[in-house]
């Protein structure tokens, strides 16, 4: 076992847990996040993609462990950001969404990409979205939703 | 699936890593971004018992010129090169390679050292870097010693490093204005391994001229310069008549074409 303690959207949080754990396990079984989803645990959907110290990260295959002491923010922190709450609405408005599975960990990584600029067109925010699936969209509503709210963004 | 029981050792130096896996004597795996270790621990393909996370090592990430090359440290990671954070001595090719490498999450913690100590053949670093003449600098109980990549990969998963040892990170060359370079890469899917891999790099300054196909066997595989040689060359390891063969053949040969015309 190991006493883990990371700072998640913005609280200190402490947990002793098996050495195997990971942060998306962390999140969800010891402070009941649920918000990071879990689709395949090896890397390839992005369901869990979460921001460590304001990067996207796949938190099931980080260990808890190796985080400790950085920043973590989970779709459950991001209450009141400005970004995000337009992302919010581009995505509801453009049907960006149908079951929902896969859009906290869509919406985390549209807004890494919002800010990085890699949105120029289309083609470029499909291949940035590579790496998170969905499975009910076709991917339309998310590329139109990320298109307008990066020019929501810019206004 | 969640992976099987390991106990985790955070190394808080080079010496720590190296005393650490001395101790466990070839059941412990170092882990620095985990990118790849943590999907096979996860699908329980990995049967490490320790694992030692390297990632808090801040001396694995020290970068910069040495005499004529460029000392890159094994713990810089894919997003640091993609976003210039770390200079880039060859012109783009770095920052190229770096930025095509799975996705932007994975690339903010995977790291160089990584990849190649994984030594998977499909990949990115082992072939780009191969095409490099770049040499691994590797640290160990008796000290440092250099090992050229064209040696360090010994075929799938496997490599030079011994039991307790740790690679410290790379020598690249500093390209001349007259160098040339292309890196394709065949993929189905935007970031996922690549079926088919090819690194040109020419820079007649500092002799170097290599074709480098990865996503082939065990390791990246060296092949001539020449279109019909190279042809010969591969039909050596793939089947001819195979859509395997078609595909490098048709790789590398746009990578030739971009790096040579």
């Amino acid at each position: 076992m190991v006493t883990v303690t990371i700072f998640v959207n913005g609280e200190a949080v402490g947990a002793e847990v098996e050495d195997r754990t990971t942060l998306a396990d962390f999140v969800r079984d010891s402070l009941h996040l649920t918000g990071t989803h879990l689709g395949c645990e090896h890397g390839v959907c992005g369901a869990c993609t979460v921001l460590v110290d304001d990067e996207p990260v796949r938190a099931c295959i980080t260990l808890a462990a190796a985080i400790a002491g950085k920043e973590v923010r989970t779709i459950e922190g991001f209450a009141g950001d400005p970004a995000m709450e337009v992302i919010r609405e581009c995505f509801s408005e453009a049907h960006g969404l149908q079951c929902g599975f896969c859009t906290p960990g869509m919406v985390i990584t549209v807004r890494d990409i919002l800010q990085r600029g890699r949105c120029a067109d289309a083609a470029q925010i499909r291949a940035e979205l590579a790496g998170n699936l969905c499975r009910c969209t076709g991917y339309g509503g998310i590329v139109k939703a990320t298109e307008l709210a990066r020019d929501r963004l810019k206004s | 699936m969640k992976a099987a029981p390991v106990t985790y050792h955070r190394a808080q130096s080079i010496a720590q890593a190296i005393e650490l896996t001395a101790r466990y004597d070839g059941t412990a795996k170092l882990m620095a971004g985990g990118q790849s270790l943590m999907p096979m621990m996860n699908l329980r393909m990995s049967f490490a018992e320790q694992v030692i996370d390297i990632s808090g090592i801040a001396a694995l990430r020290e970068s910069g010129f040495f005499e004529d090359r460029f000392f890159m440290g094994a713990g810089v990671t894919h997003a640091m090169i993609e976003d210039g954070r770390v200079e880039d001595p060859t012109r783009g090719y770095l920052r190229h390679v770096a930025g095509g490498i799975a996705y932007r999450s994975v690339r903010n913690r995977g790291t160089v050292g990584g990849s190649l100590a994984h030594a998977d053949p499909a990949a990115d670093w082992p072939a780009a870097l191969r095409a490099l003449d770049a040499v691994a600098v590797i640290e160990g109980p008796d000290g440092e010693r250099q090992v050229p990549l064209a040696e360090f990969q010994r075929g799938l998963m496997e490599t030079a490093l011994g039991a307790a040892e740790v690679l410290k990170g790379v020598l690249l060359p500093r390209l001349s204005g007259k160098a040339r370079w292309s890196y394709k890469k065949f993929c189905r899917k935007a970031g996922e391994f690549a079926h088919s891999i090819a690194a040109v790099v020419v820079d007649p300054s500092l002799g170097i001229a290599n074709v480098v196909v990865g996503a082939i066997g065990g390791k990246p595989l060296r092949l001539s310069m020449d279109e019909k040689l190279l042809r010969h060359e591969l039909a050596a390891v793939v089947e001819p008549s195979s859509y395997e063969f078609q595909l490098h053949c048709t790789i590398a040969k746009r990578a030739l074409a971009e790096a040579t015309q």
